[in-house]
């Protein structure tokens, strides 16, 4: 993800005799973006820092791409900026959580994306917030926003992210009693056998007929 | 396992007896008795019971599961139990490139497929950076396409819903309704759903010749047909009854939940992606917001109804349009990400076209290398992450798409609002009666597969 790369389909050298070179492949930025942040997000950011002095040390990165303003949040800071994103700047609507693994990024491999929605402003904005596997837990933001009470219970049940603070953290649309966390990167497509009530269906791929 | 431990296992598990045969343990499942339910209440000293509804309960919209606690016919507290239709949809997706995804995302909320395909396109295209390339022709076709879905889906939202309220004949108008659009889909995409058909970069073909007249006789017999229903059920004495005041949910319950869409606009608040945050070019049609003031189940089944009407007046709009833009591209024009590249129908079916047949094992190498590495690996897409949303006949669908840079998504999460809605089952029913539940769950109209992904 962080190497830069040109060409469509991954040719090397001249590898490229179908003209295939006309996509850049940009990598995902690493910094923060600068001052401008262009349309309303500077507003949102002069308005965070404002209502929230520790701005500076909370947030980690601001990123603009694609006409988009992500803030990179520490997570020990989550629920106050939340608290504060909902109260001060009236982003009263948060539309979930969304979990992304990345099991190449030592100590920040789980994250978590909260999308907000100011309906009263018309913008938007995204939360980042990461975490180490060794360590996979995230303060819950059910009490700030309930509506993301089964958003928080799913992204558990994908990814293993713990929610702390969560009323019911349990699996929701797994089987309470199912082993390991699908959406993880290491976790395989398929090929897995399914217990209930006692009996074993093996995957398709073992099944009898298929070997 | 003695005989023994056998009984023994059979009465700690009643809902799952075994028997020995000779292909192995046989397990029966099953559900709970009402006959023995009943009895068991009649022995108990306690008012309070627990029920089971679902997940194969006829009147839960799917397979969703409602555990009850119930004082008399007082729901003293509602427990939603889902994840019976889960497929992991978004689990296959990273599995595939980025347009056959389009081919699972439709698969999701099997009443609305079109906004499942836009939502997601719209990220891809954002993530690509060429929202701004998309033929308009594309655009308003899709703005077709959804106004026409938006019917469709309403028509199971309130045909479903007054059956389950015990009202037979809505549903007959209904459906018959619904299947002018599915025709309509079929003679368009050639399947009635999980078409697919909306594709990064536009759409898969253009529309047939002559559908802009068969377009218009379509709204002509749907807006004559509309006043079935709406006869029949508003003002209805027994409808309301059911109703009104049903399934309450003020602005402030579905600000905290997250709740947008019909429900959303019940309570009020005239909140439309389609006119607050444009996209596909909502921002050139004329269109009112509909809203109601009673945040039950009634000012639903209006807002609803209405709506209808408002998806027609769009999709005259945008037949108008097309007129004006006959013959312009469906696709991007950029090769690299148009796939699959040149379709027509042939005599057995539809295809890559004969001329683009010809052209690629005939004349042009490049041509050949071009469609394989296209149609076998995909493009890429540049490292980053947006989020995309529409807004479907449930409220707001959104697709948060994260790229690596690869030609197979890294991550795509659908904010699904079956799902998001139906965490206010408890707040709208409890408190009320048992039979009100039902038609609070259909006020929200969930879609399990959307729910369950």
């Amino acid at each position: 993800m962080s190497e830069e790369q040109t060409g469509m389909f991954g040719a090397i050298g001249t590898g490229d005799t179908s003209g295939y070179g006309g996509l850049v492949r940009t990598a995902a930025a690493t910094g923060s973006t600068e001052r401008p942040f262009g349309g309303y997000f500077d507003q949102v950011a002069d308005d965070l820092e404002r209502a929230y002095p520790d701005f500076s040390d909370a947030i980690t990165r601001v990123v603009v791409d694609r006409g988009e303003l992500t803030l990179h949040i520490k997570k020990s800071r989550l629920v106050e900026v939340a608290q504060i994103l909902r109260d001060k700047l009236l982003f009263e609507m948060c539309m979930g959580v969304s979990g992304i693994h990345y099991p190449e990024r030592t100590g920040a491999e789980l994250v978590a994306v909260y999308p907000l929605l100011s309906m009263t402003k018309n913008q938007r904005i995204r939360l980042e917030v990461a975490t180490s596997d060794l360590d996979p837990h995230i303060p819950s933001v059910v009490n700030v926003w309930a509506g993301n009470n089964w958003h928080e219970r799913e992204t558990f049940d994908m990814f293993g992210i713990i929610f702390d603070g969560h009323p019911g953290l349990t699996r929701i649309l797994m089987p309470d009693d199912w082993d390991g966390h699908p959406q993880r990167k290491d976790y395989p497509l398929g090929g897995i056998s399914v217990e209930y009530k006692g009996a074993t269906t093996p995957a398709p791929s073992n099944r009898r007929s298929y070997q | 396992m003695t005989t023994q431990d056998k009984s023994k296992n059979n009465l700690l598990d009643p809902y799952a007896s075994s028997r020995e045969t000779t292909e192995g343990t046989v397990f029966s499942v099953t559900g709970g008795d009402w006959d023995s339910l009943v009895s068991e209440i009649g022995e108990s000293k306690e008012e309070r019971i627990i029920v089971n509804m679902g997940p194969q309960h006829p009147s839960t919209h799917g397979v969703l599961r409602l555990v009850l606690e119930l004082e008399g016919e007082t729901v003293t507290e509602v427990r939603t139990g889902i994840g019976y239709l889960h497929t992991g949809i978004e689990k296959n997706i990273e599995f595939r490139n980025w347009t056959q995804a389009v081919t699972f995302a439709t698969r999701m909320d099997y009443l609305s497929p079109i906004f499942n395909e836009t939502a997601y396109c719209l990220a891809v295209e954002k993530l690509l950076g060429i929202t701004n390339d998309i033929p308009e022709r594309a655009s308003v076709i899709r703005v077709l396409m959804m106004e026409l879905n938006r019917i469709s889906s309403h028509m199971v939202a309130l045909g479903t819903g007054a059956l389950e309220l015990g009202a037979m004949a809505p549903m007959f108008f209904a459906f018959r309704d619904r299947e002018i659009v599915l025709d309509t889909f079929e003679e368009i995409t050639g399947l009635r759903m999980n078409m697919a058909y909306v594709r990064p970069g536009g759409v898969s073909q253009d529309l047939p010749a002559g559908m802009n007249i068969k377009l218009r006789e379509v709204v002509k017999s749907l807006r004559k047909n509309f006043n079935d229903n709406a006869q029949l059920l508003i003002g209805n004495t027994i409808w309301m009854k059911r109703t009104e005041g049903i399934g309450y949910l003020d602005l402030a319950g579905c600000t905290a939940l997250g709740i947008t869409g019909p429900v959303l606009r019940s309570a009020g608040l005239p909140w439309d992606l389609r006119k607050m945050q444009p996209y596909c070019g909502y921002e050139n049609y004329e269109f009112d917001v509909i809203t109601a003031d009673t945040a039950d189940v009634y000012g639903r089944f209006l807002v609803r109804m209405a709506e209808l009407e408002q998806s027609l007046r769009i999709i005259e709009q945008a037949i108008d349009k097309l007129d004006k833009l006959e013959g312009q591209p469906v696709m991007v024009a950029d090769k690299k990400i148009a796939w699959p590249a040149q379709l027509a129908l042939g005599a057995d079916g539809l295809g890559n076209s004969l001329d683009h047949i010809r052209e690629i094992m005939g004349t042009s190498m490049e041509s050949l290398i071009h469609h394989f590495k296209l149609v076998t690996e995909g493009f890429r897409v540049p490292a980053g992450q947006v989020y995309a949303s529409v807004e479907s006949p449930r409220g707001e669908l959104a697709a948060h798409v994260v790229s690596d840079g690869g030609t197979r998504p890294y991550r795509v999460h659908f904010r699904e609002p079956s799902f998001n809605n139906l965490q206010s089952t408890s707040a709208m029913s409890e408190g009320g009666m048992v039979a009100d539940i039902i038609g609070a769950v259909a006020s929200i109209d969930p879609v399990m597969g959307g729910v369950d992904r």
